[in-house]
């Protein structure tokens, strides 16, 4: 099974226009920081809104196909949906709450019941079926919900921020169980999460989606080598850079100059590590060739390390030591020295 | 407008024990607003012929016209149910060219004095009316002087009241939830009686109880409309108003009637669904 998909769509000022493919057996994590168009790309697969352009397919059969005129209705997709903070609806028992899918396809109340029954047992909450949502917890609520989205059977199963609505206590817990079940469900599994400790733990294969596009696609480690962007940068922790490469020198757009290991060229990324940056109050003897006289902006003193924030040339954070940190008493405004080792920065094209 | 001293910190402190307080002028007439609507009741419980109150109430004319009274109350509410919750979710969820002034056409008959109603009703729906013509040309069908057009008079002044109460509780309802059901395979139709309606259930009961209680009340487009034909148009609050011509006694025993039948409507349901009782979770 394949989900195969190219989205168009438009709202307001935002435009989301990706490409994307899932195929059935793995989790793909589509990962992105608020506003980047995980809702919409959501909604769009859901059948919750239609799309502008482009084309939905699954194992062949369009859903959403505006040049061709079709558009499969949400309730005939065989799409099943786990929402942020669940929605089981408040009415209804566990037990009705999984039954619904069945009861709303014109199964009979017995037989929906009884298949109810053994979702609900295969999540572990066989003796929660009579309880209410609003007196099962957050974890309890998200399994009755995977519940009842896979006891429609679906082909494409979408999980919305599954472990957003939890409190930190429980979260691993649950996402525990959450790998577990995602793994006995065969169909295309597709998350939308902003959290990439999520991802990493739940998908075999992260799309990195920002400003509406998809910026990078890979394993999560494949992308924490690589970053292509600063939110996945900032995600991971590192210095992402970007310049263009001539003559063994990579200057950057506010006229940095760096000095990689290997020469490259034309446009470039270089990441440094935080913990490879070294600081000096004054200029370092020896031949590093980079080092840049920079501007202590802040000081983030936490419990092993101390991040510190720089502006100059080259804008980076660094990590020290806290006995480090003493011996140069850094506060922010100070003038300082930053350098590296051209070793310890990676480069590869931009 | 001038500012008090700081009142003593020990003064504060006594004031926090107990339930909150009211300063004393707000207290005085809040209890002036609550004599002010309990004092026409004791009135006419006070003037009551307790002695022939009970052969005043079982009499034919007494019975008929509460009898007519329930049934076009409950006629008038059931259209306005039928009517009006549709009506209502378009308001609250199509968005469309003049949807404000189509609200305000729609509640209209709320502020309108219901003599006014009558009257338009009459020259729309009578037998001479812009519509009514014909009705009793094709079908030789009249509204006017009818028990149906009792209903009618009523529900035109009576829908109203649901109308925005359900508009509203459409208006609170998280769509997601309706989202996710059509994810699950259900069908519009099949969302709005499992979902929706539930959802929305405490804002129909309410405005249905509000419609009812209008449509129970209602005389000036009843009377102007329909007028007053013991048995057929005759509802209680016209009964009421010939009476007392007549015979104040049955007049007062008559009201008293309608007041404990409202009265027990409204207190049965305050808490649930009048937004009284405990205040709802933030």
């Amino acid at each position: 099974m394949t989900l195969d998909a190219r989205i168009v769509r438009t709202l307001g000022p935002f435009r989301l226009d990706i490409d994307l493919t899932a195929t059935s057996g793995e989790t793909v994590a589509v990962l992105g920081p608020n506003g980047s168009g995980k809702t919409t790309l959501f909604r769009c697969l859901a059948g919750l809104l239609p799309i502008d352009g482009g084309r939905i397919e699954l194992d062949g059969e369009p859903l959403d196909d505006p040049a061709a005129d079709v558009f499969v209705r949400p309730e005939h997709r065989p799409v099943a949906v786990v929402f942020q903070d669940y929605l089981l609806f408040p009415n209804l028992t566990a037990l009705e709450n999984v039954a619904f899918g069945l009861r709303a396809r014109g199964i009979d109340k017995a037989d929906a019941r009884s298949s109810a029954a053994s979702w609900l047992q295969r999540v572990g909450l066989a003796d929660h079926a009579h309880h209410r949502p609003r007196t099962l917890s957050g974890g309890q609520a998200q399994r009755v919900a995977l519940a009842r989205a896979l006891a429609t059977e679906p082909r494409l199963l979408l999980l919305d921020e599954p472990l957003a609505a939890l409190d930190a206590g429980t979260r691993g817990d649950v996402r525990r169980d959450l790998r577990r079940h995602l793994a006995t469900f065969d169909g295309v599994r597709l998350l939308v999460t902003h959290d990439p400790v999520d991802a990493y733990a739940l998908a075999d294969r992260v799309v990195i989606l920002e400003r509406g596009e998809v910026v990078q696609t890979g394993t999560l480690a494949d992308i924490a080598a690589h970053p292509r962007s600063r939110y996945v940068a900032d995600l991971i922790g590192a210095n992402l850079l970007t310049g263009t490469g001539s003559n063994g020198t990579i200057t950057t757009s506010s006229g940095g100059r760096i000095v990689p290991a290997k020469p490259v060229d034309g446009p470039t990324f270089a990441v440094i590590q935080p913990h490879s940056i070294a600081l000096y109050s004054t200029p370092p003897g020896g031949s590093p060739r980079n080092v840049w006289p920079s501007t202590v902006i802040d000081v983030d003193r936490q419990t092993e390390r101390v991040r510190v924030r720089l502006d100059g040339d080259v804008p980076l954070v660094a990590e020290i030591t806290p006995a480090a940190l003493d011996a140069l008493a850094l506060k922010p405004g100070d003038r300082i020295w930053a350098s590296v080792k051209a070793t310890d920065i990676a480069t590869y094209p931009a | 407008m001038s500012v008090a001293a700081p009142e003593h910190p020990a003064a504060v402190r006594r004031r926090r024990v107990g339930q909150e307080r009211l300063p004393l002028p707000a207290l005085l007439l809040a209890g002036l607003a609550i004599a002010f609507f309990a004092l026409p009741f004791v009135g006419l419980l006070w003037k009551t012929p307790w002695g022939n109150a009970w052969s005043i109430l079982t009499s034919d004319s007494a019975l008929t016209a509460l009898r007519l009274s329930l049934w076009c109350a409950l006629w008038a509410t059931l259209a306005a149910v039928v009517f009006g919750v549709p009506l209502a979710w378009l308001l609250a969820r199509v968005s469309f060219p003049g949807r404000g002034l189509v609200r305000a056409l729609c509640i209209l008959s709320m502020v309108l004095p219901p003599v006014v109603a009558g009257v338009a009703l009459f020259y729309s729906l009578g037998r001479r009316g812009l519509l009514g013509q014909y009705l009793d040309r094709w079908f030789g069908f009249t509204l006017p002087f009818t028990t149906v057009g009792v209903v009618v008079a009523q529900t035109f002044v009576a829908m109203p009241f649901l109308v925005i109460t359900v508009e509203a509780a459409f208006r609170q309802l998280d769509t997601r939830f309706e989202d996710a059901a059509r994810t699950l395979g259900a069908s519009r139709w099949y969302v709005f009686r499992r979902v929706t309606l539930p959802a929305i259930r405490p804002g129909l009961i309410a405005g249905a109880v509000l419609a009812w209680a209008r449509a129970l009340g209602e005389f000036g487009a009843t009377i102007t409309f329909a007028g007053n034909f013991p048995g057929r148009t005759q509802t209680m609050p016209l009964a009421i108003y010939l009476t007392n011509e007549i015979d104040p006694d049955e007049a007062i025993v008559l009201s008293l009637v309608l007041i404990a039948v409202s009265f027990g409507v409204l207190v049965a349901l305050r808490e649930r669904f009048l937004g009284g009782g405990r205040p709802p979770a933030a």
